[in-house]
């Protein structure tokens, strides 16, 4: 394991420590390991946040800001924060209009998520509403597993959320809107390498030199299919059909369209496959209104990259249009 | 049952986590994130510290501070199963210094009903559940049948553990071993094992040394 670390188990201490130095909008509580906005709370406006197991930056610290999230909580490496720091930062974000908690769909996540809005109801008496992400397409028996992981979409529902919350919706307007943007999203990803978690010194799975995983989850879960690496335009049409099937995506729709990278995959990588998924969805005459392109929920070091697509109706897209002031995205300002 | 001797079993348990450590995160390694038995022993430990510092006096009080530190330190979705059996067996048998047997039995089957309720989990899923469940169902059978607490409990824990074992043929359908979809048969249920341990603890403590499965009148 080669990797630009101190101990293994600082890991997420440091890089907090590192956010906190960097982005002066933004405050720390190391104690609970919560990044928010300096400004927060806000009165006239839903607060809303985040969080989950660390390996995803800029997943969702990245994500705090005018216009996305007012807190995000980081748990260890792939593990979810426990209900202590999240009620930690219900309270924090609470300006007297509510709480939106984004959960994605992990076990662990939708279990801590869920006690600590029950703590914040019982001590503070706030309103909380829970939204769960699970666009990832991969899994397929979804009646028969925890459910479709909660991926890509995420990142876009937070951006969408967040301008929602910054109109002064109130929460139920808010949560609605986020579950629109779940229900219309989905995702595929697929890995060239694994990643490896820095505690555990050696990468999560064995993937030859020759293979990729299709259908990988974030944390290395297994996927749909071990096949021989192909080239990018092969990938994308691995990658793009199975989610245009799954909602479906129809000729005529628009779509914002996002290409992430998993972590190790460099920028001009994830360019090659956005040509390829936008030569496939010109093909089918699914227009591309707003695209994405970068590494904005990532795997540790892992190689590979996701689709995610998103039915987007006007609202939406002029809901993702409005200024967002993050560390990791920030436009219209 | 005295709450004493809940706090025995307590510690009990957290022996037979830390003995077992290495086996739980083996397990779990197959089919899971290979974390349960760290997870789980540092959660224990944790309870235990915490009662040696200010020892509750009631049993609720007892659990309630067992199941907070469980759901504060194991984190992943151990923390709020293991925290809510606790927190609920805890609020079943109230705020007294003793409890029946039955008063017990009652407990637990509340404890299982926060388990479903946190977890979803039903029977065959591959979880704690598949353990939890016929040991409860053991524990309420040996007490209708009059049998006293330390042989209920006996069955209870013969029943939990093979309730363990019966998860290793079976498929997942909860948490992340269910991502491996028939990749996951042919391994023991890491969460079903600590059950298996919390009731041979439970066996194995003075929880059962007072007390008949008939009431006293």
């Amino acid at each position: 394991m080669k990797k630009l670390i101190n101990d293994p188990d600082d890991v997420v201490v440091d890089a907090l420590k590192g956010i906190e130095a960097a982005h002066p909008a933004l405050k720390v509580d190391h104690e609970h390991r919560i990044v928010y906005r300096a400004d927060a709370p806000h009165t006239d406006k839903v607060g809303i946040i985040s969080g989950g197991g660390s390996g995803h930056e800029p997943l969702h610290g990245g994500f705090v800001g005018l216009g996305m999230l007012d807190a995000a909580c980081a748990g260890e490496i792939f593990t979810s924060p426990v209900p202590d720091p999240i009620l930690a930062a219900t309270k924090l974000v609470d300006g007297g209009r509510g709480v939106l908690h984004v959960v994605k769909n992990y076990t662990g996540d939708v279990m801590n998520f869920e006690m600590a809005a029950e703590l914040a109801a019982a001590e503070t008496g706030g309103r909380i509403a829970s939204v769960v992400t699970n666009d990832d397409v991969a899994v397929q028996d979804s009646t028969y597993t925890a459910g479709r992981r909660g991926v890509g979409v995420t990142v876009l529902l937070e951006k969408i959320a967040g301008a929602a919350a910054e109109q002064g919706r109130d929460l139920d307007a808010v949560a609605d809107v986020a579950r629109r943007v779940n229900a219309n999203g989905r995702s595929m990803g697929v890995a060239l390498t694994s990643c490896t978690v820095p505690a555990v010194g050696r990468p999560t799975f064995e993937l030859g030199e020759g293979d990729m995983e299709l259908g990988v989850g974030i944390h290395g879960e297994p996927g749909r299919e071990r096949l021989p690496l192909a080239p990018a335009r092969e990938i994308a049409a691995m990658l793009v059909e199975p989610v245009l099937a799954d909602l479906p995506f129809r000729s005529g729709d628009a779509v914002i369209a996002f290409v992430n990278g998993l972590g190790g995959t460099p920028l001009i990588e994830l360019y090659v496959l956005f040509h390829e998924v936008a030569t496939i969805l010109r093909g089918r005459r699914i227009d591309i209104a707003r695209s994405l392109v970068g590494s904005f929920i990532t795997s540790l070091d892992m190689a590979g990259a996701s689709v995610t697509l998103v039915r987007a109706d006007d609202e939406l897209l002029s809901l993702w249009d409005a200024p967002v002031s993050t560390s990791a995205l920030r436009w219209g300002i | 049952m005295t709450t004493a001797a809940l706090g025995q079993w307590v510690r009990r348990f957290a022996d037979l986590v830390a003995q077992h450590r290495d086996e739980l995160t083996d397990l779990d390694s197959a089919i899971g994130d290979a974390d349960h038995g760290s997870n789980m022993d540092r959660g224990m430990q944790a309870a235990v510290a915490a009662l040696d510092e200010n020892p509750p006096a009631t049993s609720k009080a007892l659990l309630s501070k067992v199941g907070m530190t469980l759901v504060s330190k194991v984190g992943g979705a151990s923390g709020p199963l293991f925290g809510t059996l606790f927190l609920r067996v805890g609020g079943s048998l109230g705020e007294v210094a003793a409890s029946t047997p039955q008063e017990l039995a009652a407990a637990l089957r509340a404890g299982l009903g926060g388990v479903v309720d946190r977890g979803k989990a039903g029977p065959g899923d591959k979880t704690m559940y598949d353990a939890l469940a016929p040991a409860v169902d053991a524990l309420d059978a040996a007490l209708s049948d009059g049998a006293d607490l330390s042989v209920a409990l006996q069955n209870a824990s013969q029943a939990a553990a093979a309730g363990r074992d019966a998860t290793t043929p079976m498929q997942a359908r909860k948490g992340r071993a269910s991502y491996l979809g028939e990749r996951s048969v042919g391994h023991q249920d890491p969460g079903a094992t600590t059950v298996a341990l919390l009731l041979e603890a439970a066996a194995g403590s003075s929880l059962g040394a007072s007390g008949s499965g008939r009431r006293d009148t």
